[in-house]
């Protein structure tokens, strides 16, 4: 029992749209790895028949909404679950048509890896490009690259191969470290699970056994210390009257009691006193831990507040460079003020300038814009009405992020990514 | 290996932690929906984690149909008084006496859907601006859409096409006044998830939950137990089996299924090699292909 309960959790996205064969995968993955309930499975084989399929169409599986049933198609992400002796694994599945960028940039934002699946008939689309493009924005640490279909054409090497040079010669404009490649067949089962007797020629290693296996261990900051304060708790009990307690998810590195401290914005510094997490006393907090810290002075601390160490200040401005996703229908355009949401922070801020806008398929730069519409990606630049204390997005994907929110109607209507 | 990496349960209580947290400091006025099931049990005790030494900063809130296995309120009256917490019951009987819902009447009548009226009532009158509910993603096709923090109309009702995009960890709570937010902190855990959880870190449940002795009556091919709430069919014979329970909804409506594990290590075995989900016990969600997605809308649980 001790070792399931030390499991680590991947959290990965996929995308793709359904003749990707997308679903299909997932529910190999769901059902070979025996995470389908005999309930789920009656349901989906009485679904695949009443649609008059010979066979059971596990992509039905990942069937969503009755609106989504009647289109046929995906709105949104949907989260699904499974696991192996070895790992707890969360996907966001997102659907993968261009009006869906936003979706998959939702979907990507939380995952340690991304699954890209190509059609071994049809090669790289247009597609492949932009899912790989998002991963490399999102900073998506681990790509999978799957050659799937290959039942299709006839289990050929030569065919994968060109694929997997011709993927490599297109990543290398992304900044993605870690890709693995594996041809597989999800309506099949080749190389997902098990081993394929198909493939002779493929030396490489199961679907499943690199979800297994992925080092995911570096996949937070664990160098730059940051704690961004997002609750005091000061019991009103005799007991703990002098109780005061920073509460909050560690951001970044490492912190330890005794440690020297820095409070931003005021620049008070103090110790560490203690970490502690339900009354339990901790030796070290890193991300992404939630504890309670108390430190050796009784200093002014709020929500929005970050704790960093004297020697490593995360960077304070109000003009902020950033990739920007647009989520909203609405198109927004320049000098639109809106709440800027950053860690736990809430700030104004405004609109000043959009330095291109990106077209995603081609990688190509379109300058000269004056308005962003759902699902444009462009490099922009806010001004904030206060500082905010940030990391590059490419140094700590927590402390350089944000998202923007409307004024008036309240929505979420973009994400981004600080430069 | 770097030694800091958390396993999957420490996450899963860092992320939900981290929601409760959120709630806190984002709405005024918050509350925890308490049902008595174990998904409900592990909420409350992760928010004695995420605010201790402080007493948790929001009230229970129980919406008692009236049909609850007695077993439920004896422990709901026990953990109040444990955990030091404020407990605000709305009553189903209540709304019924008041002419606001009707009760179903037939063999297979359920007070589950009237829950809704009651819920949305209470939250109204209590002005809570976030309801934190226990239910998670991997229960319900319509629940895997659902949001960390999902937002209601004024009329308590979820737009599943409509929802806010929830990026990274950062979540928007703004809403206008009389709407309000069901807010999912174990989004993201699994049924085996929450019992390795209760396992590890020891947290009592209600005596349902394991192998006990009771007069049943099988109907559709669900076990369930006998009580005053439950009409018998003419050819409907109560009998003695031994079961438990995966979920605890109402009486009326919660199927047991057979077994002897009376230990949490022989229920997470147990629930290791199922081969039905725990939801496939509940009348509730048989209705119809879309039972739940159509409850969810028009704002239940």
């Amino acid at each position: 029992m001790s070792t399931y309960l030390d499991n680590q959790l991947l959290r990965f996205t996929t995308a793709g749209s359904v003749d990707d064969g997308k679903s299909t995968l997932i529910g190999r993955l769901l059902y070979d790895s025996k995470s389908i309930f005999e309930d789920q499975l009656e349901a989906v084989e009485a679904s695949s028949a009443k649609k008059g399929f010979d066979y059971v169409d596990l992509s039905l599986l990942t069937d969503g909404l009755k609106s989504e049933r009647e289109q046929g198609i995906t709105i949104d992400v949907a989260y699904r679950y499974f696991a192996t002796p070895k790992r707890k694994f969360i996907i966001a599945d997102t659907p993968g048509h261009i009006q869906y960028t936003r979706n998959m940039v939702t979907g990507a934002s939380t995952a340690n890896l991304a699954l890209i699946l190509i059609d071994a008939r049809k090669g790289l689309v247009e597609q492949t490009f932009r899912h790989s493009y998002i991963a490399s924005l999102l900073k998506i640490p681990h790509i999978i690259v799957c050659v799937n279909k290959m039942d299709l054409v006839s289990y050929d090497e030569a065919v994968y191969d060109k694929i997997v040079q011709e993927y490599k010669a297109f990543s290398s404009k992304l900044e993605v470290s870690d890709i693995q490649f594996v041809p597989i067949s999800a309506l099949a089962g080749d190389n997902v699970v098990h081993r394929s007797e198909n493939t002779p020629w493929y030396q490489g290693a199961t679907l499943m056994h690199m979800l297994e296996t992925v080092h995911i261990e570096s996949d937070y900051n664990h160098i730059d210390s940051r704690f961004p304060v997002q609750y005091v708790i000061r019991p009103q009990s005799k007991e703990y009257h002098d109780f005061r307690g920073y509460a909050g998810r560690v951001a970044g590195g490492i912190f330890r009691p005794g440690d020297d401290i820095v409070v931003l914005p005021s620049g008070f510094n103090s110790k560490i006193k203690t970490i502690e997490f339900g009354g339990k006393p901790l030796e070290e907090a890193f991300a992404p831990m939630s504890v309670t810290m108390t430190l050796a002075d009784e200093i002014d601390i709020s929500r929005g507040d970050i704790i960093a160490k004297p020697n490593n200040h995360p960077q304070s401005e109000q003009d902020l460079d950033l990739m920007l996703c647009w989520m909203n229908q609405k198109p927004v355009n320049l000098n639109t003020k809106f709440y800027v949401r950053h860690t736990t922070r809430e700030v104004r801020g405004v609109l000043k300038e959009i330095q291109y806008k990106l077209d995603i398929n081609s990688l190509t730069r379109l300058e000269n814009v004056d308005h962003l519409a759902m699902n444009d990606i462009a490099r922009v630049k806010i001004r904030t009405a206060q500082p905010l204390f940030f990391d590059s997005y490419r140094k700590n994907r927590i402390t350089g992020s944000l998202i923007l929110v409307d004024e008036g109607t309240n929505e979420t209507v973009a994400a981004g990514m600080i430069v | 290996m770097s030694q800091y990496y958390l396993s999957h349960l420490k996450e899963l209580e860092a992320e939900a932690v981290f929601v409760i947290r959120e709630v806190v400091a984002q709405f005024e006025n918050p509350a925890l929906l308490f049902s008595g099931g174990k998904d409900s049990i592990v909420l409350a005790y992760l928010s004695r984690k995420a605010f201790y030494p402080a007493k948790i900063p929001f009230p229970l809130v129980h919406i008692d149909t009236g049909h609850n296995f007695p077993e439920t309120m004896e422990y709901r009256d026990w953990l109040v008084n444990e955990l030091g917490v404020r407990l605000v019951v709305g009553s189903v009987q209540e709304s019924i006496d008041k002419g606001r819902v009707k009760e179903e009447t037939g063999y297979n009548a359920s007070r589950n859907a009237l829950q809704t009226v009651t819920l949305l009532d209470t939250i109204e009158q209590h002005k809570f601006g976030a309801a934190m509910g226990g239910a998670r993603r991997d229960e319900e096709k319509a629940r895997a859409k659902e949001r960390f923090f999902s937002h209601r109309d004024e009329f308590g009702q979820w737009d599943p096409k409509n929802q806010r995009p929830e990026l990274w960890n950062l979540f928007n709570g703004r809403k206008h006044m009389g709407e309000h937010f069901r807010v999912f902190p174990i989004s993201n855990w699994t049924e085996m998830d929450v019992w390795q959880y209760i396992y590890a870190e020891n947290i009592p449940i209600p005596k349902l939950y394991f192998s006990h002795e009771r007069e049943v009556i099988i109907r559709d091919g669900a076990i369930l137990s006998t009580s005053p709430y439950l009409k018998l069919k003419p050819d409907e014979v109560p009998m003695k089996k031994i079961v438990r329970f995966r979920t605890c909804g109402d009486m009326p409506i919660t199927g047991a299924v057979e077994s002897d594990a009376d230990t949490l290590e022989k229920i997470i075995a147990e629930v290791a090699s199922s081969r039905k989900t725990e939801r496939g016990t509940r009348a509730d969600d048989k209705r119809s292909e879309t039972a739940m997605e159509d409850r969810k809308k028009s704002g239940y649980f």
